[in-house]
C-alpha cells in the first residue's frame, strides 16, 4: 500500500490541475470574443469544477454536474449561440469608454469579496479535512436520505417551483392550438393497401401501328 | 523511492488492462462495420463485400488503409482548430465509458460506485463532437445536420435517463456489476420483464443516441449530403466514423448489461440445460448478447426508412417521456409490494 504521504501529494497534483485549469477556462470565457469559444470554454470549466468535486469524493453531485450542465444545459447554449450572428465590431465599440467603469466595478466586487471570505476564512483550523469516507461509503444513497428525511420540505417546494417554471414557460410561448397542416401519424399508420390503390383490369389495346399492320412484332 | 515504484506500477497495470480494452474494441468495430455490409448485403439479397481476403474478411483493414492515406481537407473558411478538435471530441467519450464496463464478475477496469451515472454521462459528451463538427466546417449541410443532431440527442436522453432510473430503482443501485448480479437467477429473473415498457424506450432511445437509421437524419445523405461530418476526409472522417460504430456496441453492451443479465447464463435455474452449460464461461454470454443486440440494430437499418423529424421530435416527447414517468410510478409500486421474483 502507499503510505498517505504521496497519496496526498498525488491529490494535490489533481487538484491544482483542475483549478488552473477551472481558473484559466473560468476567464477564457470572458475573454475570448467567439462566442461558440465562450461556451465550449464554460464547458471546460464545468468539467474542472467536476473534478475538483470529484476530490472531495462527491462523485454523485460530480457526475451530475457534468451530466446535466455539460450533458444538456450547455448543448442547448451552444444551440442558440452557434445560430446567433454576432458582429464582433459593434461588440468591440466603447471598450475604452467603459473601461473605467469596468474596472473599478470589478474591483470593488473583488474587495467585496476578499473581505467577505477572505484567506483568514480557509485553513486547517477553520475547516479541519474530513476524514476520507470508506471504499463501500454510497453518496447517493447518503444524499438521498438527507434530501427524503432532513430537507423533504425544501425540496419538494424547489420541485413546485420548476414545476411553475415549466408550466410558466410554456404558457407564455404558447399561442393557441394552431389548425396545422401536418398529417395525423396515427391516421397514417392505419391506411390500408385498400384506400389509396384501385386494382383495375383492362383489356390489352392495340397501337395505332399494330393495328395498321396487323401483327405483333 | 519505494512507494514511487509501486505508483508507476499501478499505472502501468492500469494502461496494460485499458489496452486490453481497447485492442479488442477496436477490432471489433473494424469488424462491425464488415458485418454490417455482409448482413445487410444478405437482408438486401447482395453479397456484400467479398473481394480483399478469404469472403472479403481483410476488408476493414483495407479501408482504413486508405482512409489513413488520404489528404485531410480543412476548409479554408473553417475555424481550424475547432474543426480537428471535433474528432478527438467524438472519439474520446465513446472509448472512455469502456473503463467503468463489466465484462464478468470482477473484470472490470474501475469498479465504481456510481457506474451507471457515469455512462449517461460519457454517451451525453459525445453530442459535442458532433456539434462541433458541424459548425466547425462553416458549411450549410454540416449545420443543419449538427442543429438536427443536438435537438434529438437532448429529447432522448431525458426518455434514455428516466428508463435507466427505472433499473437503478429495481436494482437499487448504479454499480453496474452490482445491477447484474441482483437479476441472478434465470432467464426470468432478469429485467427485461418487469421493465419491459422501459428496455424497448431504452433500446429505440440508444438508436437514436447512436444516430444509427431509422434516425440518422443527422447524416441524412439525401437531404444533407453526409450532415455534421460533410467536410470531412480521410482519417478524420474514421474516427467519426469509428466513434458511431463504437458507440453502437457500447449502447449494446448497457442494454445486455441491463435488461438481459449480462455475462449470467440464461439457463440458469433450468434442470438438465443449467449443469450442461456451466463450463461456458460468463464472457461468452455477454458477448452472444451483445452480438444479438448489435444483429438487432444492423436489422432495424435494413428494415425501417428514415423518420421524418418532426416525427422524432413526437415519439420523443409525447410517446416515450410519459411512458417513462408512468412506469417509474408503477416500479415504485411493486417494488414496495415486494413483487416476486425480483424485488423480493
Amino acid at each position: 500500500m502507499q503510505n498517505i504521504g504521496d497519496v496526498m501529494t498525488m491529490q494535490q497534483v489533481m487538484f491544482y490541475i483542475f483549478s488552473g485549469l477551472a481558473l484559466f477556462a473560468g476567464s477564457m470565457v470572458i475573454v475570448s470574443k467567439n462566442p461558440v469559444r465562450a461556451v465550449l470554454f464554460l464547458v471546460l470549466t464545468f468539467i474542472s469544477m467536476s473534478g475538483l468535486w470529484m476530490l472531495l469524493e462527491a462523485e454523485f453531485l460530480a457526475i451530475t454536474l457534468v451530466l446535466v450542465y455539460v450533458g444538456a444545459v450547455m448543448v442547448l447554449f451552444l444551440f442558440v449561440v452557434m445560430m446567433l450572428d454576432i458582429e464582433l465590431a459593434s461588440v468591440r465599440e466603447g471598450f475604452s469608454r467603459y473601461l473605467p467603469v469596468g474596472i473599478s466595478v470589478s474591483v470593488l466586487v473583488v474587495v467585496a469579496l476578499v473581505s467577505a471570505v477572505g484567506p483568514k476564512e480557509f485553513g486547517l483550523e477553520k475547516v479541519p479535512a474530513p476524514a476520507p469516507y470508506p471504499v463501500d461509503f454510497s453518496n447517493v444513497k447518503a444524499l438521498g436520505e438527507l434530501l427524503y428525511t432532513q430537507y423533504l420540505y425544501p425540496f419538494e417546494i424547489a420541485a413546485i417551483l420548476l414545476l411553475v417554471a415549466i408550466i410558466a414557460a410554456i404558457s407564455l410561448t404558447f399561442r393557441g392550438r394552431r389548425e396545422s397542416k401536418a398529417p395525423n401519424p396515427s391516421q397514417q399508420v392505419q391506411v390500408r393497401k385498400a384506400d389509396r390503390i384501385r386494382l383495375v383490369k383492362m383489356k390489352p389495346e392495340k397501337t395505332g401501328e399494330e393495328r395498321e399492320s396487323g401483327s405483333i412484332i | 523511492m519505494n512507494d514511487m515504484v509501486e505508483m508507476i506500477m499501478t499505472l502501468l497495470i492500469i494502461i496494460a488492462k485499458s489496452i486490453a480494452i481497447l485492442v479488442p474494441l477496436l477490432l471489433a468495430v473494424a469488424y462491425l462495420t464488415y458485418a454490417e455490409r455482409k448482413v445487410i448485403g444478405f437482408m438486401q439479397s447482395r453479397i456484400g463485400p467479398n473481394r480483399v481476403g478469404p469472403f472479403g474478411l481483410f476488408q476493414p483493414f483495407a479501408d482504413g488503409l486508405k482512409l489513413i492515406f488520404k489528404e485531410i481537407i480543412v476548409p479554408s473558411k473553417s475555424n481550424r482548430y475547432l474543426f480537428i478538435i471535433a474528432p478527438v471530441l467524438a472519439m474520446g467519450p465513446a472509448i472512455a465509458v469502456w473503463a467503468v464496463i463489466p465484462f464478468d464478475e470482477g473484470l472490470v477496469l474501475a469498479n465504481i460506485n456510481v457506474g451507471l451515472l457515469y455512462v449517461l454521462m460519457m454517451t451525453s459528451l459525445g453530442i459535442y463532437g458532433i456539434i462541433i463538427a458541424g459548425w466547425a466546417s462553416n458549411s450549410k449541410y454540416a449545420f443543419l445536420g449538427a442543429l438536427r443532431s443536438a435537438a434529438q440527442i437532448v429529447s432522448y436522453e431525458i426518455a434514455m435517463g428516466f428508463a435507466l432510473v427505472g433499473v437503478l430503482m429495481a436494482a437499487q443501485s448504479m454499480n453496474l456489476t452490482e445491477i447484474v448480479q441482483k437479476q441472478n437467477g434465470g432467464f426470468w429473473h432478469w429485467y427485461w420483464l418487469p421493465l419491459l415498457p422501459l428496455f424497448l424506450v431504452y433500446w429505440i432511445s440508444a438508436v437514436a443516441e447512436t444516430n444509427r437509421a431509422p434516425f440518422d437524419v443527422a447524416e441524412g445523405e439525401s437531404e444533407i449530403v453526409a450532415g455534421f461530418h460533410v467536410e470531412y476526409a480521410g482519417i478524420a472522417f474514421a474516427i467519426f466514423f469509428l466513434a458511431e460504430y463504437a458507440n453502437m456496441i457500447l449502447v449494446s453492451t448497457i442494454a445486455a448489461l441491463l435488461f438481459l443479465g449480462g455475462w449470467l447464463s440464461p439457463f440458469q435455474g433450468m434442470p438438465i440445460l443449467e449443469s450442461a452449460f456451466t463450463w461456458v464461461p460468463g464472457i461468452v454470454w455477454l458477448l452472444l448478447k451483445i452480438s444479438f443486440f448489435l444483429f438487432l440494430l444492423l436489422w432495424i437499418r435494413a428494415t425501417f426508412p428514415r423518420f421524418r423529424y418532426d416525427q422524432i421530435m413526437r415519439l420523443g416527447w409525447k410517446v416515450f417521456i410519459p411512458i417513462t414517468l408512468i412506469w417509474i410510478v408503477v416500479l415504485g409500486i411493486a417494488i414496495q409490494a415486494k413483487i416476486e421474483p425480483w424485488f423480493g
